[in-house]
């Protein structure tokens, strides 16, 4: 398969406060270099390649940079280093506030989780659907009926709902209307940001198999964000783990739920409520996260949490490497592949707050 | 030995005045919950779950009114309470944690603070010691550092810490009943697993019952013994945990446990519920709220609705419920 | 399979418009008096000047102080002059001032708050302190201060009235813009190729729009009291013309003496004016935000 999105070394960064008001912050400024503001490193030195048609997953939780992730790639903000090549060209240079006139600009699309919220409450369904179609492909008059009609169609939106204003919509159907504008331009890369995660479970598995027919049908590539892990396991081939603005583990979505290799990605995985489980393995991260401002680059993004603490993680900050057909960023990972121990048990952590 | 019931809720009925009509929000709902028992009442949006649980604490809209039934606590009917007696009931021997613990706690009052409230109101803690024990309750809820976070305001915490602050400020008066309005929802899911092992740790600790309200039949399955499913205003199906989830008897439920991503090998194994909530704002609405969708749907299915008894403590409230031991795929689309 | 709620007849936005706004003022009786009120207005501000039996600028030494009669409705004033021809002719020049000054805030503070909010930056802070400096002065002294320094003409008036409510539309439009700058609708708008000002102008001003709509109904209101109390203290619009401040202002002195309708009239004619002005703000606002159409 070919490669559609690659992406290498990419960081973004967000200078914090920098001091308790203006006077002191041009104080900051005016000293130079010597105090540096201190840094949000939301995303931190991340790589993937997404290969055409592929569905890749992204999990993490709050304050795990996928959001941060996504926008950088959806090139809604710059990025502070590294590349996006979309079909060997370079998009990353380009800044954000000028890439809405990009060429490509058409090729790279999201859906949004909440639908009512990413329509402009003033614009009917077909005033949705047709503006990147107006915007992007010039489409006007009779074409564009015919067209924002037949995306409409595919989406299972009739026509004379489009008529109405998103508060006249049920949320099914607002979600379609996001999915139709999200396609309108036939893109190769579609962005899905936690698209059912404001609807009810009942439309729920109808929204996601539309979505897994308009892949087969038009050929996308898909980058699923969710919170949700059984999702992603039905809808991905593969999924990415992340953690702090990091990676900690990419593979093969079943294998990576079955038998996750990472501390974080065992304890995500055991803390998913199962249907009629009982709450069986004690896996539970205790504390909260490390403080994603200047972190220090030699200790592991996961150590404190980490039911294994052992002094490797505190020295040396683990790189993502490759183990067969997976990528794990952990001291430790060859313990869980051969199941040396069983699944970890949630141990006393050094550090609780 | 069952226990007598904690909370008996006994044909409960709401309605709602709106602009564009009356809504018929709850019909007849029936449940109990017995001491230190946890159940679960499962439902979607417009379930009314959640208005089930404001009309047992009076804590309804204006605009909504009890049209009929009790709600029988402790010799009381909490519906037809004065105002005194409620108020000596509600955060004293019931208590409710609600879904956003941000816009639950008060912004500018730090938390120690809002323990000692309850702890000073409902607890009869003298004044003088009311802090101290709000610095406990913080460390009961598993928060480090308590002394210290006891005057830090609802912003400068995470929501997962948050959340365990409205659970030390629920808990503060020791009560025996608690209701959880969806209290995870929005939380990460390894937090989300951390807050429903403390509310069962403490729940099991002083022996209180429980009402879990949530959309997630996957988590209630996990974390309650009993599950009450609600549509449209109605208990379609309550039963032990184990019972529904192996064999359920309503065919909404049925069709709730295969929509669960969980319980779906593929995705074409994921089931949607076809149809879709009736408007309660009808005055033509069908005794069975679910007919209208249901696949199963028999002449019979005109009648009021029943309360059959299927199984022990198992009560669907069916015409035409599934039959026993059939494998769920099967189950559905049989009639 | 589709999810499909009850559906209703396709509709073009104008036809749909005009089926809410019959909708709103059948539920709404006060708001449906308002609009009959103000069409009445409207009306004689269009066409009074045309139909009114005397010239409104004909003084009739012969007929001064004479109360209101079968000739003279409203009475003569102390020049003989027909009291209803001069309210009557009045309401064009108060109305034109009403609308001309909200048009001018509209735009002015309307698009300095809306491009403030969203953009934030310098642009927030030059219209900031704009604002900050305008609101500094006592609005009516500050106003005063306008007319007397560009001179008593109607055009003044209106700048001035634009002028003193400049930092309250561009606060409301800033606040509205500066939600709407994160809302997913702007994202969405952005990856379908909507440069910024685009996006200022197509999505976030329809927004805008409706909020500012009541705030300027009530303004309508405000500059006709506003005219009038300059006229009142002889900044204003400057005698014989008609218009309802000087007529109470000249009026004034004769009410001790028991000729009332001079100034009853005019100040009927104002507050009835005003009056319909602020009930129709709460109205136009249920016609224009499409959130309440069902």
């Amino acid at each position: 398969m070919t490669v559609l999105l690659d992406v290498e070394h990419l960081s973004k960064f967000f200078p914090v406060g920098g001091g308790p008001n203006q006077l002191a912050r041009l104080k900051r400024r005016l000293s130079g270099g010597a105090e540096r503001l201190p840094k949000v490193y939301a995303v931190d030195n991340v790589s993937l390649i997404i290969k055409k048609g592929e569905t890749v997953g992204l999990v993490g939780e709050s304050g795990c940079g996928k959001s941060t992730l996504v926008r950088a790639l959806t090139r809604l903000i710059d990025v502070s280093g590294g590349s996006i090549k979309l079909g060997g060209r370079e998009l990353a240079l380009k800044p954000a506030r000028v890439f809405a006139r990009d060429r490509d600009r058409a090729r790279i699309q999201m859906v949004f989780q909440d639908a009512g919220d990413s329509i402009n409450p003033r614009f009917t369904a077909f005033d949705a659907i047709a503006d990147p179609l107006r915007r992007l492909r010039h489409t006007r008059g009779k074409t564009l009926k015919e067209r924002v009609e037949v995306v409409a169609g595919q989406c299972g939106l009739p026509p004379v709902l489009l008529s109405r204003f998103p508060h006249q919509l049920s949320g099914g159907q607002r979600a379609r209307v996001g999915i139709a504008r999200a396609i309108a331009t036939e893109p190769d890369l579609l962005v899905l940001d936690e698209p059912t995660a404001a609807l009810d479970v009942s439309v729920q598995a109808v929204i996601l198999q539309l979505l897994q027919q308009l892949r087969r049908d038009l050929g996308m590539s898909y980058l699923f964000v969710s919170h949700d892990l059984s999702l992603v396991r039905l809808l991905c081939d593969h999924v990415m783990v992340m953690y702090l603005g990091k990676i900690v583990e990419l593979g093969p979505a079943r294998a990576v739920f079955e038998r996750p290799w990472h501390p974080y990605t065992q304890a995500l995985v055991a803390a998913v409520p199962r249907f009629a489980g009982a709450a069986a393995e004690r896996l539970r991260l205790k504390g909260e996260p490390r403080s994603p401002i200047d972190p220090d680059p030699n200790v592991c993004r996961f150590y404190g949490r980490c039911p294994i603490g052992a002094s490797d993680c505190k020295s040396k900050a683990p790189v993502l490497r490759r183990i067969g057909s997976r990528h794990v960023a952990c001291h430790f990972a060859e313990e869980f592949v051969v199941q040396r121990v069983g699944p970890v048990h949630a141990a006393q952590a050094t550090r609780q707050i | 030995m069952t226990a007598p019931p904690a909370l008996c809720v006994d044909r409960l009925s709401v309605e709602f005045r709106t602009r564009s009509g009356l809504v018929r929000a709850l019909d007849d709902v029936t449940f109990s919950v017995r001491r230190s028992e946890t159940i679960a009442l499962v439902g979607e949006s417009g379930s009314g779950k959640s208005v089930t649980a404001y009309a047992i604490m009076g804590l309804l809209d204006p605009a909504g009114r009890v049209t009929n039934g009790q709600a029988m606590f402790d010799g009381i009917d909490l519906l037809a309470a004065s105002p005194k007696q409620l108020a000596a009931v509600r955060g004293r021997q019931i208590s409710m944690i609600f879904q956003n613990p941000r816009t639950a706690l008060n912004p500018i009052r730090p938390v120690g603070r809002q323990i000692a409230d309850v702890l000073i109101r409902h607890g009869k803690v003298p004044a003088r010691e009311a802090p101290q024990q709000a610095v406990e309750m913080l460390r009961a809820v598993g928060i480090s550092d308590p002394g210290r976070r006891a005057s830090a305001y609802p912003f400068e915490m995470s929501g997962g810490m948050c959340q365990r602050v409205m659970i030390a400020i629920a808990l503060a008066a020791k009560p025996s009943l608690l209701i959880a309005d969806e209290p995870t929802t929005g939380l990460d899911v390894t937090t989300q697993a951390v807050i429903m092992d403390l509310i069962s740790d403490l729940a099991t600790e002083r022996g209180m019952a429980t009402i879990f309200i949530t959309h997630d039949l996957a988590l209630a399955s996990q974390r309650a013994r009993r599950v009450v499913v609600m549509h449209a205003g109605h208990v379609v199906e309550n039963a032990p945990t184990a019972d529904l989830c192996a064999e359920p008897r309503h065919p909404y439920t049925a069709e709730l446990i295969a929509a669960t991503p969980d319980s779906a090998a593929s995705l074409d194994d994921l089931a949607a519920i076809p149809g879709s909530l009736p408007d309660l704002r009808r005055t033509d609405l069908p005794p069975c709220r679910y007919s209208e969708r249901c696949p199963r749907k028999t002449e019979l299915c005109a009648q009021p609705l029943p309360q059959t008894a299927v199984g022990a403590e198992h009560i669907v409230a069916c015409w035409n419920p599934l039959p026993a031991h059939v494998p769920l795929k099967l189950a559905i689309g049989a009639s | 399979m589709t999810d499909t709620t009850a559906v209703a007849p396709r509709q073009s936005p104008l036809a749909s418009l005009l089926r809410h706004s019959r909708h709103v003022l059948a539920e709404n009786p006060v708001t449906s008096f308002a609009f009959a009120l103000f069409l009445l207005i409207l009306l004689a501000a269009l066409f009074g000047p045309q139909m009114v039996p005397y010239d409104p600028l004909a003084s009739n030494t012969a007929q001064t102080l004479k109360p209101p009669n079968a000739q003279h409705w409203f009475g003569t004033d102390q020049l003989g002059r027909d009291v209803f021809s001069r309210v009557t002719v009045a309401t064009r020049l108060d109305f034109f001032i009403a609308v001309a000054s909200v048009a001018l805030v509209f735009l002015m503070g309307g698009l300095a708050g809306v491009a403030a909010g969203f953009f934030g930056g310098w642009i927030d802070r030059v219209v900031g302190r704009i604002a900050d400096t305008i609101m500094a002065f006592p609005l009516f002294v500050l106003a005063m201060g306008i007319v007397a320094a560009l001179g008593n003409t109607v055009q003044n008036i209106v700048l001035a009235t634009a002028i003193v409510n400049f930092p309250l539309y561009a606060r409301i439009a800033r606040t509205e813009a500066n939600v709407r700058r994160e809302a997913g609708f702007v994202e969405a708008a952005r990856l379908s190729g909507n440069a910024n000002w685009r996006i200022l102008i197509g999505q976030i001003l329809p927004n805008v729009f409706p909020i500012l709509v009541v705030q300027m109904s009530l303004t309508m209101g405000y500059a006709i009291l506003n005219a009038a109390g300059l006229s009142f203290i002889g900044l204003g619009v400057r005698p014989p013309t008609p218009e309802w401040g000087i007529m109470v202002a000249e009026g004034a002195a004769f009410m001790v003496s028991g000729q009332w309708w001079n100034a009853f009239f005019p100040g009927a004619a104002l507050m009835i004016t005003v009056f319909c002005f602020n009930l129709l703000g709460d109205g136009l606002r249920d016609i224009v935000d499409p959130r309440r159409r069902t």
